[in-house]
């Protein structure tokens, strides 16, 4: 396309097509290699998995593996895989998505069409809360849910998604309803709405998109998260990202490969589901997190 | 009077009363943490809390620490080349995508879908692949190539190189995205004026574009270093930290001394520094941009 376009225009196009999708594919390859060699072993015995090659499609395709880690594989010293793992992730993430969106839609809603002195340094001190490194609230967050008796329970869990997601949450709907006209709000207010039938009856109607948009962020960042889980569940109580890392690190004789690949599979099923189902808004979501001031 | 009077206050007040306990929540949870495991960082903490100073005991004995040292040294070198790779490879990826290409609908959510994934999840099939004698290095081996050795994952002075490969992997994609949305944003006049005076899709790309994306690179590099300095599940999945202390970063050097070891005001000091170091990246850029806003 540079220096050769103009001795020989087609010919050098063509060349420059073939290495841009060679490397489109090469790359696309290696992205997926990862999530290939999960699933085609997950379906594998462990006789073949020592066998044979990592690439390769499972000879005898078997679901054993996907029901030892649903049902009966070894998390620490329990034995009966990861199911109850799995309800608890379900039991945590549900309300802490619900209660993180609503406040921030509500809040959201306050720093952008009800602003008073100071709003400013509300919304930038709820900013920074998105970019601290954990680490520097996990000892008081250990000792505070001590003292009110949420420690290691998936209720202390939602608090802390809940505290921590609002940054987050605040800064999407904040965004999202400055660009959305005052001169409607405004109208309202003439014909004698309060602050609530503003919201529910001209704000949330459409706020559809970053509804969608918050939901899947934190949906996301709450089903993967690892520290807090670890940090403030043991045993039973734990969510599925801290058992899986159980489940894998859990040493007996023989280290059943297809169970890990098959559990790991479920512990993301999840959030893939969510991300091919909604994947367009899953970018923007992602593009929203970049913080656009 | 009286109640219109409460009414009109409630009315005035209601949007302040509707933000007031996030706002206390955040205050609490971040700020009186944050100020709490300061203080917790100048006591003899181990343990549990103790609150009597002892002024910067835990600061020096962190430092004197070789673990400490070794999470600093791999934090600037996973840190660095995690930043620097994602960077250049998501350019790289969204350059090639902007080139009309068919299928970008399908291409595009396959370098994003890493991101969706816990590395928990991931970390455990890119243990497997990594391990030496079963991944990566037998199956070239099944192939012919038996000369080759891929043991990073086990040898103490290359470990660190294998969470670079996961994180760039997982977060690339990401890089990706956000440089694509910055390319579609470019003026598609000024291109085009371009390309009549006869520039090269190279120079084009070096003179015209790339200087336009700048608030990409920086935004790209804030959310980078932030991910960086917080990654934790990333080492947690591949290596544990090991072998011996070799991927040990900040952020698991901190989990072990506060929970593990029983040096609370040593993993407190440590998550401070973690903290200082955030802040020297975010507090310069949120004041700028929150700033530019009200100009």
């Amino acid at each position: 396309m540079s220096g050769a376009a103009s001795t020989n225009p087609a010919g050098s196009r063509t060349a420059s097509r073939i290495i841009i999708y060679g490397l489109l594919a090469f790359f696309a390859a290696i992205y997926l290699a990862p999530l290939f060699v999960m699933i085609v072993t997950s379906f594998k015995t462990l006789d073949e998995i020592r066998d044979g090659n990592m690439l390769a499609l499972p000879r005898e395709a078997t679901i054993a593996p996907w029901l030892a880690a649903w049902g009966s594989a070894c998390v620490g010293l329990t034995c009966a895989g990861i199911k109850g793992y799995f309800a608890n992730s379900i039991a945590m993430v549900l309300p802490a998505v619900a209660i993180s969106t609503l406040l921030g839609a509500l809040n959201g809603y306050v720093l952008s069409k009800w602003r008073f002195p100071g709003h400013k340094w509300m919304f930038g001190m709820m900013l920074f809360a998105c970019f601290i490194p954990f680490q520097i609230v996990l000892i008081p967050m250990a000792r505070v849910l001590g003292l009110l008796g949420l420690a290691d329970s998936t209720a202390g869990l939602v608090l802390v998604h809940v505290v921590y997601g609002l940054g987050f949450t605040t800064l999407f709907f904040r965004n999202y309803y400055e660009a959305f006209p005052n001169e409607l709000i405004r109208a309202a207010q003439m014909d004698g709405a309060s602050f609530f039938q503003i919201f529910r009856r001209i704000l949330l109607p459409a706020s559809g998109p970053i509804i969608v948009v918050t939901v899947i962020y934190q949906f996301t960042n709450i089903w993967n998260d690892f520290l807090f889980g670890a940090s403030f569940t043991s045993g039973g109580n734990a969510p599925m990202t801290v058992a899986l890392n159980n489940l894998v690190n859990t040493s007996t004789s023989v280290r059943e490969y297809n169970v890990h690949m098959a559990a790991a599979l479920i512990a993301a099923l999840p959030t893939l589901f969510v991300y091919v189902v909604a994947g367009r808004y899953f970018v923007r979501g992602l593009m929203a997190g970049a913080v656009k001031g | 009077m009286r109640a219109g009077g409460a009414l009109g206050w409630l009315q005035q007040a209601l949007p302040k009363l509707v933000l007031a306990p996030s706002f206390a929540a955040v205050l609490l949870f971040v700020y009186g943490f944050i100020l709490w495991t300061i203080y917790l960082s100048f006591t003899r903490s181990r343990l549990l809390p103790v609150y009597e100073l002892a002024g910067f005991d835990a600061y020096e004995r962190l430092w004197l620490q070789p673990n400490w040292w070794r999470a600093v040294n791999n934090i600037a070198i996973f840190g660095s080349l995690y930043i620097f790779i994602c960077i250049a490879l998501g350019l790289l990826l969204a350059i090639l995508l902007d080139q009309k290409i068919r299928g970008e609908g399908f291409l595009r959510p396959v370098y994003l879908y890493p991101m969706a994934v816990s590395f928990i999840v991931t970390g455990t099939a890119w243990k497997w692949f990594l391990n030496p004698g079963l991944g990566v290095e037998k199956t070239m081996q099944a192939w012919g190539f038996s000369w080759f050795h891929f043991d990073w994952l086990i040898n103490p002075d290359m470990a660190i190189y294998t969470i670079v490969i996961a994180g760039v992997w997982q977060a690339s994609g990401f890089c990706m995205a956000m440089f694509l949305a910055g390319l579609r944003g470019v003026d598609s006049d000024v291109m085009k004026a371009a390309q009549i005076d006869g520039a090269g899709a190279f120079s084009l790309y070096r003179r015209i574009v790339i200087p336009q994306l700048r608030p990409v690179f920086l935004s790209a590099f804030i959310v980078l270093a932030h991910m960086a300095i917080k990654s934790y599940d990333l080492v947690i999945a591949l290596t544990g930290g090991g072998p011996g202390n070799a991927t040990e970063l900040p952020s698991t050097f901190m989990y072990s001394y506060t929970f593990t070891r029983n040096q609370m005001a040593v993993g407190a000091a440590s998550a401070v520094i973690m903290l200082m170091t955030i802040c020297a990246i975010i507090v310069p850029y949120l004041y700028s941009e929150l700033r530019e806003k009200s100009a």
